[in-house]
């Protein structure tokens, strides 16, 4: 069989996006129904105030940032066969230590202690992803176990320092930091929250593209995840591409937290993670790391997260009723790749 | 061979297979197939890799259903659609890999097998039938030993309780000495010969002559899916079965002599040890020396360590012992990355796990060969150019057509996969080309595309380094041919001089059975 053309393929993967949206909404819809709400008009008011409106739709788009960078932090293990379910400990260590090189990096000009805040933010996550990089590496622990169980580790530790020694003294009720002296020099689109962390995650999406699917690393690392047994023996060093597979994608989910820090909250604090590197997650496993389908996936999955507020305002529904969506969103992801498996 | 024409519905025939043919794609596996198992016998079921015999057996047990031919049980015919009715009309398979919960002891596994398990039972009873039959058929199991703890040996013989406890009369066993040792293998024999007292009808699998001969009965010989012939145990002879497994004549040799003499030594293997994994022998004190301009080949049954070798000559298995040297430097620990740029090619027997990315076209899967030579910028930029020029050179220069380039892998026939393999490690600067039994399971079109190949290799002064199972092949390619038994070369031969019953002899483990 040859492989379809290039158009084609095109049309069959946003067909197939296409459906599940439909198929979720038409679940999420029949859940809004039994509550007795009107689901067409619960569609009508989120559509109306997010997306028909400039300030709702900055305001996916401001939630699509951190979601674009956690998806790319699951989706380059994941062209090397590793499954990174780690991408929220991942952001949320990336926070920490931008939090870190915020405080204690001084004397510098503004623009460039910002650019070491942002890269420590991908230390930061770039680390905590090693970890289950190398112990796969050595063949020791599967990285789907450690990477889930390091998510319950980081919380820990970020709670550890805003509870601690980092905790702003002016406002001692709250466990937060004082805030960034960057936040200032942060670009932000003015009379938006739209900020430089998009931008970002556009251009990593970007790079992301054009490196798996041009370059000779491209080219590798798939080969890696396609067949690490035929890798090996064609002389790729399939250890050292499975940690840098993590450590990479660990560092983009760590930039998405310290920007969202930076940007958004100003400062460090328990909450600065409404489950963006799990949304990231879903993202990635609906586009299948198909870059096209992160981006689509990436802004789907920041409407319903803006939903949920909607949801609030104009059906009196709890936020906790878009983690219903949220969970169909998730079986469907989870169906899939034994849809898959009988189509072959 | 008269007396052993006996009628499918004499009495003392428990199994009857008549006419059994079974063909998968590309391989006719079992080709008009009788054969007839008697109450109360052991009967070995003898013959080479690939002659049909784990077929014949799976037929029976109803794992494949037969394109043809009947199956009768007790003078009976019977249709055996799944291992289920099999268990019903009395039959019991113990296979290659065991099907035991490790976590379990010997009493729980059992009880799971059993069909009638009621939903509260007494583990005491079941303990004290596993005992009992434990000591009646000489298994010498605890009921109480978790699974994990026993040896190879003795799971074997759990998988033979499960089967004694749920009522099996005809035991079939595929090749199980494979994973044993040898003391494992007489106390197994011990045992059949204890079940064969006490009037159970045993079948079981091997290629290894000297174990048919010494506890079979009846030894029925398959060779390329045919029965050749079924003989009484005491009246065959080493020669006869040999001569039955192989074929009677030597291949004949297509090799041109060579025209030059076999030059620098490229690969040389000193005394190398690996450590064993799993249930794979280790190499044991292995030399080797594959010069310029020479096709080495390696005889012997598959699992004798082959594949080990293959992967101690790529680096990807550690050598405990020894040295080995690349054109005459120490690689004994390069890696796999080394090795494969100072120059060694390799051709495996299934590509699409061992050489290709399924999920890439044949010319992604091209570029692989040398991605550096093919990439620009650091890496960043593809020539693709570049490789389809390469890709289309290397095709005509093997003498074949290019296949077509966006076609992905997974897509591609056997024979295709292994033509692109082959173009791509041959594409490259390379001193040594190791096969791991490269024509096995390939049409005869594309086997010889890769024999031709590997001639056209020697002819331009490489190393060639042939693992195969087929001497016939071996025969007609290799300058030498040494024979592999349980890791160790046990003879080396060279084509025009060499006694086919020997090299049988010594590929089937004689003299070295429990020797060693």
């Amino acid at each position: 069989m040859v492989l379809k053309s290039t158009s084609n393929r095109w049309v069959w993967i946003l067909f197939r996006l296409s459906l599940t949206v439909v198929l979720i909404l038409g679940v999420f819809g029949l859940f809004l129904w039994a509550l007795g709400k009107n689901p067409l008009k619960a569609f009508q008011d989120t559509l109306r105030l997010n997306l028909l409106n400039p300030r709702g739709l900055s305001e996916v788009v401001v939630r699509m940032s951190p979601l674009l960078l956690t998806a790319l932090g699951v989706a380059v293990p994941f062209r090397a066969g590793l499954i990174n379910v780690g991408a929220e400990g991942q952001f949320l260590m990336g926070a920490l230590l931008g939090t870190w090189a915020a405080f204690n990096i001084a004397g510098l000009p503004p623009a460039l202690h910002l650019v070491l805040v942002l890269l420590a933010g991908m230390v930061g996550g770039g680390l905590w992803g090693a970890v289950p990089g190398a112990l796969r590496a050595l063949g020791w622990v599967n990285e789907t176990i450690t990477t889930l169980l390091l998510n319950y580790l980081a919380p820990l530790i970020v709670g550890y320092f805003v509870f601690g020694p980092w905790r702003a003294p002016e406002l001692a009720m709250y466990p937060q930091t004082p805030e960034l002296p960057v936040v200032p020099y942060f670009p932000v689109l003015p009379g938006t929250r739209l900020h430089l962390g998009f931008f970002l995650g556009l251009f990593f999406l970007g790079l992301y593209a054009y490196m798996t699917g041009r370059s000779r690393w491209g080219l590798e690392l798939r080969a890696v995840g396609g067949n690490p047994e035929a890798a090996r023996r064609l002389g790729m060093p399939v250890e050292r591409w499975l940690l840098a597979a993590m450590v990479l994608g660990g560092a983009l989910a760590g930039l998405a937290g310290v920007a969202e820090v930076v940007a958004i909250h100003g400062r460090l604090k328990m909450a600065v993670s409404p489950g963006y590197g799990f949304m990231g997650f879903l993202v990635n496993w609906l586009a299948f790391a198909n870059p096209l389908g992160i981006l689509i996936m990436s802004f789907l999955l920041a409407i319903i997260a803006s939903s949920g507020f909607t949801l609030q305002i104009t059906q009196r529904l709890p936020y906790a009723a878009v983690n219903v969506l949220m969970a169909l969103i998730l079986f469907v992801v989870l169906a899939k790749p034994f849809r898959q498996g009988v189509r072959r | 061979m008269d007396e052993d024409r006996l009628t499918c519905e004499s009495d003392k025939t428990v199994v009857c297979l008549r006419g059994i043919t079974k063909r998968f794609p590309g391989v006719l596996a079992n080709d008009h197939v009788d054969f007839q198992l008697q109450s109360g016998e052991i009967h070995a079921l003898l013959g080479e890799n690939g002659a049909g015999k784990s077929t014949l057996v799976k037929i029976l047990y109803g794992f494949y259903h037969a394109d043809a031919g009947e199956i009768l049980v007790h003078g009976r015919p019977v249709h055996i659609r799944s291992p289920r009715d099999a268990r019903a009309l009395g039959l019991g398979m113990v296979f290659q890999g065991f099907t035991l919960i490790p976590a379990m002891t010997v009493a729980e596994n059992v009880a799971l097998f059993q069909a009638e398990l009621p939903r509260f039972f007494s583990p005491r009873e079941l303990e004290q039938s596993i005992r009992a039959a434990s000591d009646q058929y000489g298994l010498a199991l605890d009921p109480k030993a978790p699974v994990w703890q026993l040896s190879i040996g003795e799971q074997q013989r759990v998988e033979l309780l499960k089967l004694l406890l749920a009522g099996a009369r005809i035991l079939i066993f595929d090749e199980p000495t494979k994973v044993l040792v040898p003391h494992e293998v007489e106390a197994l024999f011990r045992v059949f010969e204890s079940l064969r007292a006490q009037g159970f009808s045993i079948i079981f699998i091997t290629h290894k002559l000297r174990e048919a001969l010494s506890c079979a009965d009846r030894i029925t010989v398959m060779r390329q899916g045919r029965v050749v012939g079924t003989l009484l145990a005491r009246a065959a002879t080493e020669e006869s079965l040999l001569h039955m497994m192989f074929g009677e004549k030597l291949p004949e040799i297509t090799r041109s002599p060579g025209s030059r003499a076999p030059g620098e030594v490229v690969l040389e293997l000193r005394d190398v040890c690996t450590r064993p994994v799993g249930t794979a022998p280790a190499l044991d004190h292995v030399n080797l020396k594959v010069r310029a301009g020479e096709i080495v080949g390696i005889a012997g049954v598959s699992g004798n360590g082959q594949r080990e070798l293959g992967d101690v000559v790529l680096g990807l298995l550690r050598i405990v012992r020894g040295k080995k040297f690349f054109l005459g430097q120490d690689a004994t620990s390069w890696s796999p990355r080394q090795l494969v740029r100072r120059g060694i090619a390799f051709v495996p027997e299934d590509p699409l796990s061992m050489a290709v990315v399924p999920g890439f076209s044949t010319l992604e899967n091209f570029a692989l060969m040398d991605l550096q030579a093919f990439s620009k910028f650091l890496g960043t930029v593809m020539n693709w150019g570049k490789v389809r020029t390469f890709f289309r050179e290397g095709f005509t220069k093997l003498g074949l057509s290019p296949l077509p380039e966006p076609v992905r892998a997974s897509t591609l026939s056997g024979g295709n996969l292994q033509r692109l393999t082959l173009v791509r490690e041959l594409s490259r600067p390379y001193h040594l080309v190791v096969g791991l039994y490269p024509t096995r399971g390939l049409d005869v079109r594309s086997a010889n595309a890769v024999r031709q190949a590997f001639l056209v290799a020697r002819e331009q002064g490489k190393g060639v380094l042939l693992i195969s199972e087929d001497l016939q092949e071996l025969f007609s390619l290799c300058d030498r041919v040494l024979v592999i038994f349980r890791g160790r070369i046990v003879g080396e031969f060279r084509p025009e001089e060499a006694d086919l019953t020997e090299v049988g002899r010594l590929m089937t483990g004689a003299g070295v059975l429990h020797g060693s």
